[in-house]
C-alpha cells in the first residue's frame, strides 16, 4: 500500500476512464486497512480508490507500477479479489497514506460483485499500456497546486466535477433511501404479523367469521401483498377486485377471441390487455385468479386447463371437441400432420395446435409417430376401419 | 346461553382486529406514499436498489408484484416495471421459439429484451428478468429456469424437462454441443439413457443434430448459439411475436 498516492481523484487531460466499481476494499498484503469502502476507478492511467462516505479520501497507483494482477475466487463469506503485484514504489512518488509496507501486494476485494468485468478491463490495460502513448500532465500535483491542475484542464475538470457532485447526490439518495426503506419494511413486517394473529382467529372459529369479513380480509391481503394465512390462496384470490376485472375481460376478450377462432391461450391473453392498458398493468396473477371466477360468474367465456398444464381462454360457444372432428378432417386430407404444420394451415398458434392434436389423439381419432424427425398425428385407422 | 356470549364475544374479537389492520393499512398507505414521492425513481432506475427492495420484501414475507392492485405496484410503480417486462419475454421467446425450441441463454434474452426497449427506456438487469420470469410461470405456458454453468436457460414451451434433460443441457453449455460419448464418460450413464434424453430434445426442438461431425455424430444448442454469433429476430419473426 505504499505505492499509493493521495489524488483529486480528478482525472488528467489525456487520461480516460475505462470502468468504476463500487463497493471495493483495499488490503495491504494480507492485512486489512482503513480503505474499507470505496469506488474503485480505473483509468488509461491509473488506478484510483475513493472512499464511498469521504469522497476527501481518494488515492491512486499508476498502471505502470502494476508487475501482474492474479484472480482470487470467492468463497463462503469471502467477496471474489483480484491480487495486484506491485514494483516498489518510485523514490519520486508522491506522498500517500503509508510510508512503507512489507507487501509488494495488494488485494482488492469486491463486496457488491463486479471482480469479472474489471479484472478484464484492468488486463486490457496492462496489455495496451495506453499511458505510454498518451502523454498528460504528469506531475501530478496534489493539495497546493491542485488549483494550477485545474487551470490546465479546465473543460474536462468541470465535466469531471459535475459528474462527482452527481455521484455524491447519487450516493447521499441512495443511503437515504436504504434508510427509508429498512423503515417502511419495519411497518410491513407488523402488517404481516398482524395478517397472521386475524388468520388464527378465524381459523379457531372455524368458520364463525362472516362473508363480508372474509372480503375485507382479503383485499387488505391483496393491498399488502400478503399471502392469504388460511386458506393458502394465492395472493387474496377471489376478491371484489377479481370478480370486477373478470366481468371487464369478458367484455375486452370477446372480439379477439372471435377473430381467434374462440380460443387464446393466457400468455397471449397477458401480452394484449397489458399492451392495451398501457400503465396499471395487471400482474399474471391478477389474471389467473379473474379467470378463475369467469365461469362462476356466468361469463360468456372460460378458462380451461388442459393436461400439459397450458392454460387457455374460451368461448362458451367455443366447443374445443368440435374442432377435434374438423381437425381430424384437416389431418386426413393431409394423411399426417405435424402440429407446425396443421398450425399453419388452420392459421393458429403452434402451441394451441398442437393442443389440439393431443386433444384429438386423447379422444381417439388421432395416432401419434413420435420420431426423432418430431412428432406427428395419423387418423387413427384402428378406430375407424375396424 | 354462554355458548352464545363466547360466539359473540369471537366475533367482536375478530371484528376489532380487523378495524385495527384497517387503520394500520391506511397508516402504511401513507408512509408508502411518502416514501414513493421521495425515492420511486430510485427503484426505477437502480437495478441494485431494486434486487435490495425485492429482497427485504421476501423476507417479511411480502409479494410486492403478486398484484397490480397491490399498495407496491399502485404507489412505486414496481407492478408496471415488472408486469411489462413479463410481455417483452414473452414476444422474444415466441419469435425465437422456432429457432432453438423454446430454450434461451438469459443473455440473449437480455440483448433481445433490450432491443426491443429502445435508447431510452429504463435499464433491465438479469436479475429483474428472473423475478419478471417467475411471475409468468404461473400463466401455464411452461416458463421456467434452468441452471447452467454459472448462468441460465430460459424455458418457454410446456415441455417437460426432468432432472437428466437438465444435467445434459448443462454439459452441453461448454461447447455448444454435446455428444453420446461425452455424456457416457462424463456423468457415468448407459448408452440407452444418453440416447432417450437427447432423443427427447431433438424432438422439442431444443437440440440440432449434426451426423456429419468428425468421429460420432453431434447434439447442438441452438439455444447457445449466439454465444458463438448473435442473430437478429428477424421483421417475420417479429410478427409472429404479436398476438
Amino acid at each position: 500500500m505504499d505505492r499509493f498516492s493521495w489524488t483529486t481523484g480528478l482525472l488528467e487531460l489525456g487520461e480516460t476512464l475505462v470502468v468504476q466499481q463500487r463497493g471495493v476494499r483495499l488490503s495491504d498484503g494480507e492485512e486489512k486497512v482503513k480503505f474499507d469502502s470505496g469506488v474503485l476507478l480505473l483509468s488509461t492511467h491509473r488506478l484510483i480508490w475513493r472512499d464511498q462516505k469521504n469522497h476527501e479520501c481518494c488515492i491512486a497507483v499508476p498502471l505502470s507500477q502494476i508487475v501482474f494482477i492474479e484472480e482470487q475466487a470467492a468463497g463462503i463469506g469471502k467477496s471474489a479479489k483480484i491480487v495486484v503485484h506491485l514494483h516498489p514504489a518510485s523514490s519520486n512518488k508522491e506522498p500517500g497514506p503509508f510510508q512503507s509496507s512489507k507487501y509488494s501486494y495488494i488485494k482488492l476485494s469486491f463486496k457488491e460483485h463486479g471482480q469479472i468485468e474489471f479484472y478484464r478491463r484492468l488486463s486490457e490495460e496492462i496489455t495496451q499500456r495506453r499511458w505510454e502513448s498518451i502523454p498528460t500532465g504528469q506531475a501530478m500535483q496534489v493539495n497546493k497546486d491542485s488549483k494550477a491542475g485545474r487551470i490546465r484542464a479546465v473543460g474536462i475538470v468541470g465535466i469531471e466535477r459535475k459528474l462527482e457532485e452527481k455521484r455524491k447526490e447519487t450516493d447521499k439518495n441512495i443511503s437515504e433511501a436504504f434508510e427509508d426503506l429498512s423503515k417502511l419494511m419495519e411497518k410491513a413486517k407488523e402488517m404481516v404479523e398482524l395478517s397472521k394473529s386475524i388468520a388464527n382467529k378465524i381459523k379457531e372459529k372455524q368458520g364463525d367469521i362472516t362473508e363480508d369479513e372474509t372480503i375485507r380480509f382479503k383485499s387488505y391481503l391483496l393491498s399488502m401483498g400478503i399471502a392469504n394465512p388460511v386458506t393458502r390462496e394465492t395472493y387474496g384470490s377471489g376478491t371484489q377486485y377479481h370478480m370486477q376485472l373478470a366481468k371487464q375481460l369478458a367484455g375486452i376478450l370477446q372480439t379477439p377471441l372471435e377473430e381467434r377462432g374462440g380460443i387464446m391461450s393466457l400468455t397471449e391473453v397477458y401480452c394484449l390487455v397489458n399492451r392495451a392498458r398501457g400503465l396499471e398493468l395487471l400482474s399474471p396473477e391478477d389474471l389467473v385468479n379473474a379467470c378463475k371466477m369467469l365461469e362462476s360468474l356466468k361469463l360468456p367465456l372460460r378458462l380451461r386447463i388442459f393436461d400439459s398444464g397450458v392454460m387457455v381462454i374460451e368461448l362458451q360457444s367455443h366447443n374445443e371437441e368440435e374442432m377435434v372432428a374438423a381437425a381430424l378432417e384437416t389431418v386426413s386430407e393431409k394423411g399426417s400432420l405435424t402440429a407446425d404444420e396443421f398450425a399453419k394451415l388452420v392459421g393458429m398458434s403452434v402451441l394451441l395446435a398442437k393442443e389440439r392434436l393431443l386433444l384429438a389423439e386423447k379422444m381417439g381419432h388421432l395416432c401419434r409417430d413420435d420420431s426423432v424427425e418430431g412428432l406427428r398425428f395419423y387418423p387413427n385407422l384402428f378406430l375407424t376401419q375396424s | 346461553l354462554p355458548q352464545a356470549k363466547y360466539k359473540e364475544r369471537g366475533t367482536v374479537l375478530a371484528e376489532d382486529q380487523l378495524a385495527q389492520m384497517s387503520k394500520q393499512l391506511d397508516m402504511f398507505r401513507t408512509n408508502l406514499e411518502e416514501f414513493a414521492s421521495k425515492h420511486k425513481q430510485e427503484i426505477r432506475k437502480n437495478p441494485e436498489f431494486r434486487v435490495q427492495f425485492q429482497d427485504m420484501c421476501a423476507t417479511i414475507g411480502v409479494d410486492p408484484l403478486a398484484s397490480g392492485k397491490g399498495f407496491w405496484s399502485e404507489m412505486l410503480g414496481v407492478g408496471d416495471f415488472y408486469y411489462e417486462l413479463g410481455v417483452q419475454i414473452i414476444e422474444v421467446c415466441l419469435a425465437l421459439k422456432h429457432r432453438n425450441g423454446g430454450l434461451i441463454t438469459l443473455e440473449e434474452l437480455h440483448q433481445q429484451v433490450l432491443k426491443g426497449r429502445g435508447k431510452f427506456a429504463q435499464d433491465v438487469s438479469q436479475d429483474d428478468l428472473l423475478r419478471a420470469i417467475k411471475k409468468l410461470k404461473v400463466l401455464g405456458n411452461g416458463f421456467g429456469i434452468i441452471p447452467v454453468g454459472g448462468t441460465f436457460l430460459v424455458q418457454s414451451v410446456p415441455a417437460e424437462l426432468n432432472m437428466d434433460h437438465t444435467v445434459v443441457l448443462q454439459l452441453a453449455e461448454k461447447k455448444g454441443f454435446v455428444t453420446v460419448s461425452e455424456i457416457r464418460a462424463s456423468l457415468k450413464w448407459e448408452t440407452e439413457r444418453a440416447r432417450q434424453v437427447l432423443e427427447h430434445l431433438l424432438k422439442e426442438g431444443m437440440a440440432w443434430l449434426d451426423t456429419q461431425a468428425p468421429g460420432e455424430p453431434q447434439y447442438w444448442l441452438p439455444a447457445l448459439f449466439t454465444e458463438l454469433y448473435s442473430q437478429e429476430i428477424t421483421p417475420e419473426e417479429a410478427k409472429e411475436a404479436i398476438p
